[in-house]
């Protein structure tokens, strides 16, 4: 096992290395640059815009510009923003991090109690009231877009009922201890939802005919012949079986999580990674935009490494391929 | 031979209720009995209803299939009153069972040792370290030399035939008073099969084990078992000792099976062998069961199902067939 931790891990490097390459080449296929825009004003010197360009250095050939990034990225320099002057973009960063970060956490949380033993429960009463309740709810979840689920949950727990705040990620900025941690949970509740709403569905979907599957197999039929009770039966042989494609899944879901992350924010006005990316995209905040898209990149590859870990954890016929 | 019946099934009928409301009579008024220690065989073409009767007795029928009527008397009690919890207590522990497929019916994500180790905590009442130690023991039995290194091996990393022996560990491991092997080596090849039974055969002396043999195949059936059933169309159509099924066969299908058996005397003469398939088990034909395949069929075989009737006084040779009225 430890060997193929140790290839996963080894192939890893060379994937972010393509993760650069493709980040940076993503960036110089878009149309115009930092610049564009802004040289429309008559009253400025096109002369001043040359100097710009030639200081940030756009006009390097393009392998030196990105031999120049990587060298820097590799050093956990990402620049300076282009719009919030003189600020790294590490620091810009590393200020809204943590809020995705418990979006993503909290979300994560929530999807995987709700959806995995609503799936178990409707696998083991098939066609039962709550099965049917866990189909359409399923059915609900995947249909409606995140950002409309949002606006309508703001509109119905923010405006109308006034139970949980619609925007930002703390009320005052003096909180501390329970209190500040109080506060923040009750800021992550409707962006988590809103996050949660389509994976938790295709989770519970998912586990259910997992788990169904794996109840018709012939091991089963030998548990049970052996005399295992139902619990054991469903909650050792057929539990580990069944969660061994939902952590796969999970891996993705990493990433999904983090894309997601940016409309919802956006929704919810939430200080994090997702916000930053959306007014950086506006601003042509080159810097920022590259290093989001390098961050988001690694955390897919990372999810994925991670699900490959953890298969080869849970299954035991693949650490000897 | 003792009178004592260890399993005595009466009027057994488990059927499928398919989805377009038809009925699926897979075991249609099924009786026999075995006796402790004795090897009987249940043979039969595919769809016969083998296997739908075995895992009766086990009553590990799934939906959309019920028992729907009968007795499955064993030991004294009545399995088809139990409860699925009570049944528990008798699966693995009184009554052990052992399946075609040696490559999927074991766990693909649990070692062999905790397999056997899990059946004998559960009905043995034994601490984990004496459970580690008799699983070892029983490993051993069924013919591994390294059984230690065995028990920390997955199912994926043996061979058919060793998973195979890994099975009957697992079924003998509480000492079960009966043993149900369905179709326990077709998966196998020849040299393995006769291995496995010949094992079985061992284990089965050894612990004064009785055995329900299902298969196809009538060789294995000469060589092992004590007394047959035929089973045709959910029903046993012949009952009675190896010696007078092979000598003196009676009802028509078990010599059309007989016939088709290859055999030295009569060279490649297939002749004999039987025409057309079993019936759907939701559509038999309204008479005897045979009776589209039956080379003897009379008039009156389309018009009832024929009961089955004792042929011989001193052992019992029951045939299912109006000749024998
Ligand atoms: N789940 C099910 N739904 C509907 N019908 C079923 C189901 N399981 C079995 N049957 C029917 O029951 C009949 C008997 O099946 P069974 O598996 O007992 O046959 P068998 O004698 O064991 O055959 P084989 O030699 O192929 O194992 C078949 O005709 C089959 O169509
Ligand atoms: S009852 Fe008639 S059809 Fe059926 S086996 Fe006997 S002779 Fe053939
Ligand atoms: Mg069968």
């Amino acid at each position: 096992m430890y060997k193929y931790i140790i290839r996963r891990l080894l192939i890893f490097i060379p994937m972010l290395f393509v993760l650069t390459i493709f980040v940076f080449g993503l960036i110089q296929a878009a149309p115009g640059d930092p610049i564009t825009g802004k040289n429309f004003d008559p009253n400025i010197d096109p002369e001043v815009f040359e100097r710009q360009k030639e200081a940030l250095g756009l006009n390097d050939p393009i392998h030196v510009q990105y031999w120049n990034w990587v060298t820097k990225v590799m050093q956990g320099d990402f620049g300076e923003s282009y719009i919030f002057k003189g600020r790294d973009v590490s620091e810009l960063i590393g200020e809204r991090i943590g809020n995705t970060f418990y979006l993503g956490i909290f979300t994560l949380f929530i999807t995987i109690i709700v959806s995995i033993p609503i799936g178990i429960y409707s696998a083991k009463k098939p066609y039962s009231i709550l099965d049917y309740g866990a189909t359409t709810f399923g059915f609900f979840g995947l249909a409606v877009p995140n950002f409309f689920f949002g606006l309508v949950a703001i509109y119905v727990f923010s405006i109308k009922l006034g139970w949980l705040p619609s925007q930002g990620s703390v009320s005052s900025p003096g909180l501390t201890g329970i209190e500040l941690f109080l506060d923040k949970l009750q800021h992550l509740i409707l962006p988590g939802l809103t996050l949660g709403l389509a994976g938790t569905a295709s989770y519970m979907r998912f586990m259910r005919s997992e788990v169904l599957d794996v109840l018709a197999s012939d091991y089963i039929r030998t548990a049970r012949a052996k005399g295992m009770t139902n619990r054991n039966v469903l909650y050792k042989h057929t539990l580990r079986n069944a969660m061994i494609p939902i952590i796969t899944l999970l891996g993705f879901e990493v990433g999904i999580l983090l894309s997601g992350a940016v409309i919802t924010e956006g929704v919810f006005q939430y200080p994090g990674i997702g916000t930053l990316f959306l007014s950086s995209i506006g601003n042509r905040d080159y810097p920022v935009i590259m290093a989001i898209n390098l961050m988001l990149g690694f955390f897919i590859l990372l999810g994925n490494l991670l699900a490959d870990i953890f298969y080869s954890i849970v299954d035991p016929r693949i650490r000897y391929d | 031979m003792s009178e004592v019946k260890l399993l005595e099934v009466s009027g057994l009928k488990t059927y499928f209720h398919l989805e377009n409301k038809a009925v699926a009579k897979a075991v249609d008024g099924v009786d026999f009995y075995i006796r402790p220690g004795e090897t009987v065989a249940l043979v039969g073409e595919s769809g016969s209803g083998k296997s739908i009767t075995s895992l009766s007795i086990m009553k590990l029928i799934n939906k959309p299939g019920k028992i729907e009527d009968g007795r499955i008397s064993f030991g004294g009690k009545d399995l088809v009153g139990l409860n699925d919890k009570q049944m528990t207590n008798v699966r693995g522990k009184e009554i052990g069972m052992i399946f075609q497929e040696p490559m999927t019916a074991l766990n693909p994500v649990f070692t062999i040792g905790n397999q056997i180790i899990e059946t004998l905590i559960r009905h043995k009442k034994m601490t984990k370290n004496e459970a580690r130690l008799r699983a070892i023991e029983l490993l051993k039995v069924v013919g591994f030399p390294r059984a230690e290194e065995t028990m920390k091996e997955y199912p994926h990393q043996l061979s058919g035939g060793m998973r195979h022996r890994a099975m009957i560990a697992i079924a003998i491991s509480c000492d079960p008073k009966l043993l149900i092997a369905d179709e326990p080596t077709t998966a196998l090849d020849v040299t393995i099969q006769a291995q496995i039974l010949d094992l079985m055969d061992e284990m089965k002396k050894k612990f004064n084990m009785a055995v329900l043999l299902i298969t196809h195949d009538l060789g294995v059936v000469a060589e092992y078992a004590d007394r047959i059933m035929v089973m045709y169309g959910g029903q046993i159509v012949e009952e009675t000792t190896i010696e007078k099924l092979f000598l003196t066969p009676k009802h028509p299908y078990t010599m059309g099976l007989l016939d088709s058996l290859p055999s030295l005397e009569k060279e490649v003469d297939r002749l004999g062998a039987i025409k057309g398939t079993v019936p759907p088990a939701h559509r038999f034909p309204i008479g005897c069961r045979f009776s589209d395949r039956c080379p003897k069929v009379m008039s009156k075989c389309r018009d009832m199902n024929p009961s089955i009737y004792e042929t011989d006084a001193e052992e019992s040779h029951r045939v299912r067939c109006y000749l024998y009225e």
